[in-house]
């Protein structure tokens, strides 16, 4: 036990704590575009998967075939796919736009299933009351659906947010330096692999565990159910 | 000129044929009752007439126009002139009984707040409901929310209000006052379609009644014939079970 602490405290030098400073700021970054962008995006999915009306088909269809396409791709082929896609059109960008593109296509097609699956929870008599009363589809959702909506997307959503903060380690097989790949580094440095990925899962729950609280923290203010 | 006016209508669910050549005109300012069985198709020929269901054929029209059921600015124009009481209420379970009234005229005709909000007491206060402004409708009684979805519909000012056993919830106290909030409509020259099972009610208030079987209706005419001296069997039959009670 004497050994890993004198072998964390070796670790703990200014050079390595900016180095994995830089890569928890990398993995947030993943992260962030990935939920926030996806949830963006996503939303707008689920909104468009509920559009009616043969003008909107094209809309709908890409839709469903987005969503149903990257939500059964695993993560490391639409990260290859990407990273070979920018490169076979000749677009020098970094490993880095590599990794966010593809957190965002990821994150939007889960979170538009989250999303849309949270919109048609809430009863049909609430859509017919709206329209009746001339509502657009954007009043609708905005005013009456997504408001009780909430219970049923939050919890899946924060979910999956966790989830993602994970997955977004894959990114490193690409060559993006984020946390997991710092702890290869340390490892490759000559650390044992109990402290160096030890310091990573620390960072990795440091991520997490404030996530988890505020999804909660939500649900409990967002999610009070008044649906019957 | 008919307000009203619907011509050889007939809607289905998938495969299931509600509404078989439906034929009704309904004058400005006069009440038309719609009686009859469970799945005759008297709520269905309300929701036809707010756009909730497009006729396979047949025509709709208001004012004299014909409401293309695939063009949107028809539909919006005929929601524009039609408010509907659902029978389950329909309120919006995230907005207070005030916001549940005032949302549509100032979101969806744009009206003043305060001008909207002052209309909105004074239509909650007429139904009963003066105290509750502030509650959810999942805090009242069923009597008190299908209050509350008449006060919102008045409160969008329609000229036709289709009302869909709007006293099928309520306690027996509370009946009369919906009633008489009703009968003040009529006085008042409001065109309205009325559902019920309520025969004494649609007999006083109907200038016409049509007894309707099958999505057909049957038989129509002032509430005295229909009640006392029906042509059809059909109307006989269930007009007797009714009044046996």
């Amino acid at each position: 036990m004497g050994g890993f602490f004198s072998e964390l405290a070796s670790l703990a030098t200014y050079h390595n704590i900016v180095f994995l400073a830089k890569g928890a700021l990398t993995t947030i970054a993943l992260s962030a575009f990935g939920c926030i962008l996806g949830g963006l995006f996503g939303t707008l999915l689920a909104v468009a998967r509920l559009t009616s009306g043969w003008l909107s088909w094209p809309l709908r269809a890409f839709a469903l075939v987005f969503t149903e396409f990257f939500r059964r791709v695993p993560f490391l082929v639409t990260l290859m796919l990407c990273f070979f896609a920018f490169q076979f059109g000749g677009f020098d960008v970094s490993t880095l736009t590599v990794g966010c593109v593809t957190v965002v296509l990821i994150g939007t097609a889960f979170l538009a299933e989250i999303v849309r699956a949270g919109l048609q929870s809430v009863h049909p008599n609430q859509w017919h009351a709206a329209a009746a009363m001339n509502f657009t589809l954007l009043q609708t959702i905005r005013y009456v659906i997504l408001p009780q909506a909430w219970t049923v997307i939050l919890p899946p959503a924060f979910g999956f947010f966790i989830l993602f903060i994970k997955d977004s380690a894959l990114a490193s097989q690409i060559g993006v330096v984020e946390l997991t790949y710092v702890g290869k580094v340390f490892n490759n440095r000559g650390f044992s692999a109990g402290v160096s990925f030890g310091v990573i899962l620390l960072a990795y729950f440091m991520l997490s565990y404030p996530l988890s609280r505020l999804g909660a923290k939500l649900e409990k203010k967002l999610g009070t159910s008044r649906t019957r | 000129m008919a307000h009203l006016e619907l011509d050889k209508v007939s809607a289905a669910y998938g495969k299931l044929r509600v509404l078989d050549g439906i034929e009704l005109s309904v004058a400005k300012g006069e009440t038309v009752g719609l009686i009859g069985p469970s799945g005759s198709g008297k709520s269905t020929i309300l929701r036809v007439l707010t756009g909730l269901l497009k006729p396979e054929t047949g025509s709709v029209r208001v004012a004299g126009e014909t409401i293309n059921f695939d063009k949107p600015a028809d539909i919006r124009t005929l929601r524009n002139r039609t408010a509907i009481v659902f029978q389950q209420y329909n309120l919006f379970q995230n907005l207070t009984v005030l916001e549940n009234v005032m949302i549509a005229p100032i979101k969806v005709h744009g009206r003043k707040r305060s001008e909207v909000q002052a209309e909105a007491e004074n239509l909650l206060e007429k139904v009963g409901l003066a105290n509750k402004l502030e509650s959810y409708p999942d805090q009242l009684s069923g009597g008190q929310q299908q209050r509350v979805a008449i006060a919102r519909g008045l409160c969008l000012k329609p000229e036709i209000l289709l009302l869909d056993e709007v006293t099928a919830a309520l306690d027996p106290e509370l009946v009369s006052e919906v009633l008489d909030t009703i009968r003040e409509l009529a006085a008042e020259g409001m065109t309205m379609v009325i559902v019920s099972h309520e025969m004494g009610f649609i007999r006083e208030i109907s200038a016409r009644v049509a007894f309707m079987a099958d999505g057909k209706v049957v038989e129509l005419g002032a509430p005295a014939d229909i009640f006392d001296a029906p042509n059809q069997d059909r109307t006989r039959d269930f007009v007797g079970k009714i009044l046996r009670h």
